[in-house]
């Protein structure tokens, strides 16, 4: 006879001791694996109650109609369970606390789309063996990723807001705009190297034309460009890329152009030096302390070579004006540069320096996003923090709408 | 001229843009081929543009060199650099190692180009010391806070500093965890932002300054 109060405690710790002889697996079903590229079933059952660390379930499939059954995966069966946040509430291929298990195709085990397989599960535990109820299921491909809907939605809703703004923009055209120095001083710094008769040095990243911090540097050039056609300083742009080379030179000569100096725009002011990291850094490091330019813009994203040639300007006495939205290097530029324009004031110089309104619009529209993401943030802490104290899983419904679910 | 120039790239971008955008939320493998596809494209557009930087590096150092601009030697020195490196890989077959054992090309990578490499690299360890130095100058009040807690931090992750200083540990985890993590995230949630409304400003033809100048013309 085992006292209640020592059954009470080992049912609380969760260790079902008597657990009995293994029985089948109850609910078990194959299924086509859900929003995925095929080439991969899942296996859903119910849980039991004497699931536990010493009894094993394992996984023995077979193409149908069966050929012979392979064991292709074993674990302990109080593995694999449904857990918050593995599928929001409008995709759920298991119900919370079900086993799930997915079963990709492998060498040892390859799975063909179209083609139906048989999947049987065996309970083992001690000398006893249960088998379930075999199961058939198909493989197939998915045409969308319906756990990430709600992503869709978002870019969706982003889009709208920032057209709206935009057409709003057009209507109102005298949006306020916060001063950003770093974008102020661009024209200090430019006609600085004109005074001191320098050149003015600009660097466009590390990154190629598919970045979109790469996209906004040859941006700012364009309205760099333009500035200095009017003072008829030098302008060098060395690069790492060929390709954004190739857009660069196509931006500073039409600056020139729109400037009325098509006359003064010269072909080597954009050219290559090589892909290779430190290379370049030697090289531009080499134009700075020869050619002593009186203005250094970094613009773009920046790895290890963010500092090496930051400080080799600073050293120089240039004025530099950096931006970027690698956050990692963002230290190193505002240590060793007069002006930063950190992250987001890289992508908004474009609209800040030209002054267009359907440019300038984009940026409310970005900020109304912004403020709703801070609501979320708060709202999403809130409900979270009440789920937790109050072991209620009702505000999921709420938080999976905001979770990133791949 | 117009149409090549301006609607025909922003077609492109248009149609490119969605595509690759809802590609995203197809898992289906005709998407998957389709984005393998594309990078094979790039590959190869980025090779034929590799031929513009080569002819771009040549045009500078040839006209430096006719010219005699100074410092002219180093552009004599970049092009017997390159004539050796393409002679030499040409011997070598294009490889590092033959039969287990290093090619002379491996051996002018690996002993010229991995050293020069390493050493631009280690330069970067006194570079932030002078940085730190500026960074660290306790002229105003947010210097101050910024000096306190770098040193702080540094004492917090080095062995000496914790032996010396226990709490520092502690501090720093504080520090990195909850104040310097929240400031990233803020940054980062901007540039997400930022970075997905140019996308959207490029793909809807809003953004045109890329293309060069930025106005329609």
């Amino acid at each position: 006879m085992i006292p209640a109060s020592l059954l009470f405690f080992l049912l609380l710790i969760g260790e079902p001791v008597f657990a009995g002889p293994p029985t089948s697996p109850e609910g078990f079903r194959v299924l086509d694996t859900p929003n995925d590229a095929g080439k991969s079933l899942s296996l859903a059952w119910k849980a039991s109650p004497s699931d536990s660390k010493d009894r094993t379930v394992q996984v023995w499939a077979a193409k149908s109609p069966p050929a012979a059954f392979q064991k292709v995966a074993e674990f302990p069966s109080n593995t694999r369970y449904v857990k918050t946040g593995d599928f929001p509430w409008w995709v759920q291929p298991a119900g919370k606390g079900d086993h799930y298990v997915k079963l990709p195709s492998s060498q040892a085990f390859p799975i063909e789309d179209g083609k139906p397989y048989t999947v049987k599960l065996l309970t083992h535990e001690g000398t006893q063996d249960v088998w379930s109820e075999a199961a058939e299921g198909v493989s197939a491909p998915n045409y969308f990723n319906l756990v990430q809907v709600n992503n869709l939605v978002f870019v969706l809703a982003f889009t709208g807001v920032l057209l709206g703004s935009i057409a709003a923009a057009r209507r109102n055209p005298h949006i306020y705009l916060r001063r950003i120095a770093g974008l102020d001083a661009v024209e200090e710094a430019i006609g600085r190297s004109t005074e001191m008769g320098r050149p003015i040095l600009y660097l466009t990243g590390s990154g190629g034309m598919s970045d979109v911090s790469t996209i906004a540097a040859t941006v700012i050039l364009g309205q760099v460009a333009k500035k200095v056609a009017h003072y008829e300083t030098t302008l060098k742009v060395p690069h790492r890329d060929p390709i954004v080379m190739a857009v660069c030179q196509e931006i500073v000569k039409e600056a020139y152009v729109e400037a009325g100096r098509p006359d003064a725009f010269k072909e080597d002011t954009n050219f290559f030096i090589t892909d290779d990291q430190f290379s370049y850094t030697a090289a531009v490091d080499g134009i700075m302390l020869r050619e002593k330019p009186a203005a250094n813009f970094f613009m773009g994203s920046y790895f290890a070579e963010s500092l090496l040639l930051t400080e080799t300007g600073a050293s120089t006495g240039a004025i530099q004006i950096a931006g970027t939205d690698s956050d990692h290097q963002l230290p190193f530029f505002v240590t060793t540069c007069d002006y930063t324009l950190i992250g987001e004031e890289l992508y908004a110089a474009s609209a800040y320096l030209s002054r267009e309104p359907v440019l300038v619009g984009t940026l409310r529209g970005q900020d109304i996003s912004k403020a709703f993401i801070m609501s979320v943030l708060v709202i999403g802490t809130a409900l979270a923090t009440a789920g937790v104290m109050l072991q209620t899983d009702a505000f999921n419904y709420a938080l999976d709408l905001f979770r990133d679910f791949k | 001229m117009i149409f090549l120039k301006r609607q025909l790239p922003l077609a492109i971008t248009f149609v490119m843009g969605v595509v690759f955008a809802l590609q995203y939320y197809i898992p289906h493998p005709v998407s998957e081929e389709a984005i393998t596809k594309v990078s094979d494209w790039m590959k190869i557009i980025s090779g034929f543009a590799l031929v513009l930087g080569i002819a771009s590096v040549f045009h500078v150092h040839a006209v430096k060199i006719r010219r005699q601009a100074p410092g002219w030697g180093y552009s004599g020195v970049l092009f017997a650099a390159i004539v050796i490196t393409m002679g030499v890989g040409f011997w070598s077959g294009g490889e590092s190692k033959a039969d287990g054992a290093q090619t002379a090309f491996g051996w002018l990578y690996d002993y010229t180009m991995v050293p020069l490499q390493g050493t631009m690299f280690s330069i970067l360890a006194f570079f932030i010391a002078s940085a730190a130095y500026r960074a660290f100058r306790a002229r105003s009040p947010e210097a101050s806070v910024l000096l306190v807690s770098a040193v702080v931090v540094m004492m917090g992750r080095v062995p000496l500093g914790q032996f010396l200083a226990p709490w520092t540990w502690d501090v720093t985890q504080w520090l990195l965890n909850v104040l310097n993590s929240a400031v990233r995230r803020a940054i980062l949630i901007g540039v997400s932002m930022g970075s997905v409304g140019l996308s959207l400003k490029i793909i809807l033809g809003k953004e045109r300054s890329y293309l060069g100048g930025g106005k329609d013309q």
